[in-house]
């Protein structure tokens, strides 16, 4: 797959000396959907404020869609939809008139087939006459994805797209981003709900203080870093391990009453039938057991503290 | 050119105002109703004719300036500094539109809507005073200059507020004082010669005396003078708006 965002060597330092991002070498692929993660202040909408223009570089290159994101500003915005964090709409306006302007902003004709369309797939058409200050903020939310998407954009960023929307409307919000993603639209989003991440995206990057630590295809990733850890629900609390096991770094959890053992997939040997073949030896019987993979939050943590 | 996103923001503005109707045309055409009263039949009822014409006629053109003034920097300025407070500022940055068609999209809607407001506080004098044009083509260019250039001035200081404060210091501290003192109700020339002097270096001494000329023929400083520092004014401003997006000065970090 070609890239459809390529960033080199991008760095962002704000006028206070603060440096946002650091030599930040990134591409989007086309066609996919792209979670970007990243705790508080990681910079991650300072990269999405540069690509879309809001912000100028200090040092670095963006290429959008193959045109120079500052010698050929005009191409490479009209190719963006752009859905900010925080919830900016005209209060006064109504609904339709918000997404129409947003599509003569972007230098596109008059279509109100297409907003009739966008308006229809976010669920509302039937608001499209009410003022944006009468909507709830799961609504307005939509209105902020439907002016995104009222030019066609090919690429579309999503900042925190469902912070502070309920489970419901934010079950809602990925099915409309996979329905976009059909339809070729590339999308970016940055979120804090790794689960979203888990369920959405094709790729996975990770940035933390201003530098990108990781990029990877979410299955090889979960893979790659992936931990399992097998539960053994023992059939008589222990006091203490018995000496055989000491080297196989266990742990004792409820009173005695399980056995918790970590174990690394990618390694050659998990080392689990050796350790079950020893609890027997050691006399230790076990009601029942299971395995538990890490999930992407797990990842996630482990990546950031240690970076 | 994005056509396309100066129409936008252009109809846009437009529909603020006939959205506000009450507070930007209603109002202003009321306020200045009353100076009308005020000046040009209670007070003016005293005064003699002014350079030949009287006193109710003569303050019109100074009355539609400070109109004109005061309304092209409130909708310019209130205009880009509401998207800024309320944040949608960052659609307009991502758009592909560049910083000429910005401004044009702005300052035209600004600058059209004191025109209009203009237009209708004449119209409004006409049934208080009779008024006479000798030059209505040099009072429409007067007009749409002082219009344009103080539209593109109250943009300035909307990009430079960054609180309802600021937004109203400049034209309540500066703009209101050097109009009321630019000879909006009165002849420069009927100030004592020290006073004079200072009076003429209040720009808007030069919009009012050019505006009044294309109604009386009466002037307190020459036409092409009016004119030139019009003129000049409205390049400060450019130039300005030029360095501002050269910059991102207070809309880009």
């Amino acid at each position: 797959m070609s890239s459809i965002i390529s960033v080199a060597n991008l760095s962002k330092t704000y006028g206070s000396g603060f440096k946002a991002l650091k030599n930040v070498n990134l591409d989007i692929k086309r066609g996919e959907i792209f979670a970007l993660l990243g705790p508080n202040g990681a910079g991650k909408t300072t990269l999405i404020s540069i690509i879309c223009g809001i912000a100028n570089p200090s040092e670095g290159k963006v290429m959008v869609g193959g045109e120079d994101i500052v010698s050929s500003w005009r191409k490479a915005r009209s190719l963006i939809g752009l859905v900010p964090q925080e919830l900016h709409t005209d209060a006064f306006e109504s609904v339709w008139a918000t997404v129409s302007f947003s599509r003569g902003l972007f230098g596109k004709p008059k279509n109100p087939a297409h907003i009739e369309k966008v308006l229809r797939d976010l669920s509302l058409w039937d608001k499209k006459d009410n003022k944006i200050i009468t909507l709830s903020g799961g609504m307005k939310r939509r209105v902020m994805i439907a002016k995104a998407l009222s030019h066609e954009p090919q690429i579309l960023f999503l900042d925190e797209p469902t912070a502070g929307v309920d489970v419901e409307l934010r079950k809602g919000m990925w099915e409309v981003v996979r329905t976009l993603q059909q339809s070729g639209v590339t999308i970016i989003l940055t979120t804090h709900y790794i689960e979203e991440a888990e369920e959405m995206a094709d790729r996975i990057g990770v940035i933390n203080k201003g530098e990108i630590v990781l990029v990877e295809d979410k299955a090889t990733l979960m893979q790659k870093l992936g931990k399992k850890r097998l539960t053994l629900h023992l059939q008589n609390k222990l006091s203490s391990l018995p000496e055989s096991l000491a080297h196989y770094k266990l742990e004792l959890c409820d009173s005695g009453a399980t056995l918790v053992y970590d174990y690394d997939t990618k390694g050659e040997r998990t080392g689990i039938t050796s350790l079950l073949g020893d609890l027997r030896n050691a006399g230790i019987r076990f009601s029942d057991l299971d395995t538990t993979q890490s999930s992407l939050e797990d990842i996630f943590v482990d990546l950031v503290r240690t970076s | 050119m994005n056509l396309h996103a100066v129409r936008a923001i252009y109809l846009f503005e437009m529909a603020r105002t006939w959205r506000t109707l009450l507070q930007s045309i209603v109002s202003p055409v009321v306020s200045t109703s009353l100076y009308f009263v005020v000046f040009g039949a209670a007070i003016g009822s005293r005064i003699d004719h002014v350079e030949g014409v009287s006193y109710g006629t003569f303050i019109v053109p100074g009355l539609v300036m400070l109109s004109v003034l005061t309304q092209s920097i409130a909708n310019a300025s209130f205009g880009i500094y509401f998207p800024k407070f309320v944040g949608t500022i960052y659609e307009i940055l991502s758009a592909p539109i560049s910083y000429f068609e910005i401004v044009l999209g702005y300052v035209g809607a600004a600058a059209t809507k004191s025109i209009i407001l203009g237009l209708i506080i004449l119209a409004t004098a006409g049934l208080f005073v009779p008024l006479h044009i000798h030059h209505p083509i040099w009072m429409l260019t007067f007009l749409v200059l002082t219009a344009v250039t103080f539209s593109l001035f109250g943009f300035i200081i909307g990009i430079w507020a960054d609180g309802f404060e600021k937004l109203q210091m400049i034209p309540m501290l500066v703009v209101t004082p050097l109009t009321f003192l630019g000879g909006s109700f009165y002849s420069v020339n009927m100030l004592p010669s020290g006073w004079r002097t200072v009076a003429l270096l209040n720009p808007v001494v030069y919009l009012i005396s050019g505006f009044r000329w294309s109604f009386y023929e009466i002037a307190d400083v020459s036409v092409a003078l009016s004119i030139g520092m019009t003129a000049a004014f409205l390049v400060i401003c450019l130039v300005m708006i030029g360095w501002i997006f050269r910059t991102g000065y207070r809309l880009k970090n």
